[in-house]
């Protein structure tokens, strides 16, 4: 970071200076390291845990590397709960989940960073300031709300709210809108091509990095999501991921299966760990647009 | 179509405008306005679902005022906020400064110190349950290490918050990167100026980093406040607000009392207070940063 070769002035200190700057590698790098292993530790032990034996479990000090792995606690896990249903029952949230979120938010973004109407900037203000609203505040109302639509115990209410327009979303990609050149725009306009012509052609192709971030975050918001599930759906067939493991641990209360419920866990968390590895660069950009530009 | 030529460039535009942003006003009105409306509304009333709401004035807020258990609640979620969210700023801060070295395989400390954000909520909690187990656990292994011996964490009323506190430094990925983000953005002259006059590398840090980064230090410390003040999984799948309510959140009681006991007036008057204090906290950082919050004119003319 530091620039070594500075004016004359501070040639002399050099050579002290490359010393002290060994040091504070090495200082850097020893800190790093203990970090590395307050961060990793967490998941080594989950790992170590998912391939004991039901005794290992419980042996201490613990043993590190069982052995041998027991590879088939997976399988275990995937007989005493249909994690296969809970699985698909988060898929297809998902699924549905994305596709709302991706065309309404970018359908809605145009509106917000391309055309003029009376009161847009209000309404865009009003809708920033909802981000800082706390979910707690609408989280009786609206169970009271999707009760009386007869939408309780079903996907419903964790879908439909996707399909309008996230805050979040809607900001970040008007960020991005911001950056594509208006010529592009004006040219199609007058070869006759509609405002609706013009998202979809242009903008949505040209805004694909932007909408795989967007994709990426609400993946993970939606795969992690526990309160909204915990509330809504309340039939065993029905139930999320998360949910399935929040209930996964209930039984495992009476009758410890730590073993298998860390193999459980471990299954929950890998496709986002999956999905990070191979797009850690959106990950980065999307927290740091966000974050910074705000 | 007819009716469309009729239209002015600037009146089609308009129009063009309301019908792109009409999903994101009616979600704002269902999703977001008419529900705190309605939790006003709720919130003076008694309600259990089934039944019709009765309108009772003020007595869930009198109710509030003289139940035990509001109180516990907002002192667990109090004081876990205000020694996680400036704990968690710090740690990040700190990182993210040790981070933006040129150092060799840097970036591989980056994936790792990420790596935790990318999973949230239920595992989380189920893993970190495993690694506070008194007897068999991970963490007390460790202190036993160092000659410490583990104290009964989340069985224990005076270490659980204490033990939640400490798991949720490990989630500080997000706010570190935004800082690195933050710190990159720093145009080094002012680094290499600050040399020339000698300075070393603490004033440095006093007096270039932190008034340069205060934007992001600020942007962090509100998001955090917001989430710390909500926090839920934590409680509920850890620990059941136990032992001895020891880490009842505000959020968790008043998901008891809107699910678990069906009442939803008394859950909307405790979802009000709530919203009150999360906005006084907000309002006071607000107001406070013209203090610290430092923005530099010239810097806008770039973007």
């Amino acid at each position: 970071m530091k620039i070594e070769t500075g004016p004359a002035v501070i040639v002399r200190k050099r050579m002290g200076k490359k010393a002290s700057s060994r040091i504070r590698a090495a200082v850097s790098y020893m800190l790093l390291c203990a970090g590395a292993l307050f961060v990793l530790t967490p998941f080594a032990w989950m790992i170590s845990t998912s391939l004991k034996k039901k005794t290992e479990v419980y042996v201490f000090p613990p043993e590190w590397i069982p052995s041998p792995a027991q590879w088939h606690n997976f399988i275990d896990a995937f007989t005493i709960f249909p994690f296969h249903r809970y699985t698909l029952n988060s898929a297809i949230i998902v699924v549905f989940v994305l596709a709302g979120a991706l065309l309404s938010s970018s359908f809605t973004t145009y509106g917000f960073a391309r055309l003029n109407a009376p009161g847009k900037n209000l309404i865009f203000m009003i809708l920033l300031s909802t981000m800082m609203l706390p979910s707690a505040v609408t989280m009786v109302p609206l169970y009271i709300l999707f009760n009386k639509l007869g939408w309780v115990d079903t996907f419903k209410p964790l879908i439909v709210p996707s399909w309008f327009g996230s805050a979040f979303f809607i900001f970040l990609l008007r960020q991005f809108y911001m950056g594509i050149p208006r010529e592009l725009e004006d040219s199609a306009r007058i070869d006759g091509c509609s405002s609706y012509g013009i998202w979809w052609r242009i903008m949505v192709p040209l805004t694909k990095p932007a909408l795989a971030t967007v994709a990426v975050f609400s993946f993970m918001s939606t795969w992690n999501d526990f309160m909204g599930p915990l509330i809504y759906l309340t039939s065993e067939e029905k139930r999320t991921i998360a949910l399935g493991l929040s209930y996964f641990q209930g039984s495992a209360r009476s009758a410890p299966e730590l073993h298998l419920l860390m193999a459980a866990t471990l299954y929950a968390i890998s496709p986002c760990i999956v999905l990070f590895f191979l797009c850690q660069k959106l990950f980065v950009k999307g927290i740091v647009f966000t974050g910074v530009k705000g | 179509m007819a009716n469309r030529k009729r239209l002015t460039p600037a009146r089609r535009e308009a129009l063009d405008c309301y019908v792109f942003i009409s999903p994101a006003i009616i979600g704002l009105f269902a999703f977001m306005l008419g529900p705190i409306a309605a939790s006003a509304y709720f919130s003076f009333t008694e309600y259990d679902i089934l039944g019709t709401p009765k309108w009772v004035g003020l007595d869930n807020y009198v109710k509030l005022l003289h139940d035990p258990l509001f109180w516990q609640s907002l002192k667990v979620t109090l004081v876990y906020a205000v020694v996680s969210v400036p704990l968690g700023l710090v740690v990040s801060l700190f990182l993210a400064v040790l981070l933006n070295q040129n150092l060799k395989g840097i970036f591989i400390f980056r994936t790792i110190y990420y790596l935790p954000s990318v999973i949230s909520g239920v595992a989380v909690a189920l893993l970190w349950r495993w690694i506070f187990n008194p007897d068999f656990g991970v963490m007390n292994w460790f202190l036993g290490k160092l000659g410490i011996e583990g104290p009964k964490w989340l069985y224990d009323e005076n270490w659980a918050l204490f033990a939640i506190i400490i798991m949720s430094l490990w989630g500080v990925g997000g706010s570190m990167l935004i800082y690195l983000a933050g710190l990159q953005s720093i145009p080094t002259e002012m680094y290499e100026a600050a040399e020339i006059d000698g300075a070393n590398r603490r004033t440095q840090f006093l007096y270039i980093t932190v008034p340069m980064l205060s934007p992001v230090i600020f942007f962090n410390l509100v998001m955090g406040i917001i989430g710390a003040l909500q926090v839920f999984t934590e409680g509920y799948v850890m620990t059941s607000g136990g032992p001895n309510n020891s880490t009842l959140f505000s959020v968790l009681y008043l998901y008891r009392n809107a699910f678990d006991y069906l009442q939803m007036g008394y859950a909307s008057a405790l979802a009000w207070v709530l919203f009150i204090i999360i906005f006084f906290f907000t309002l006071l950082v607000f107001k406070s940063s013209p203090m610290w919050v430092y923005y530099e004119e010239n810097r806008g003319a770039t973007k």
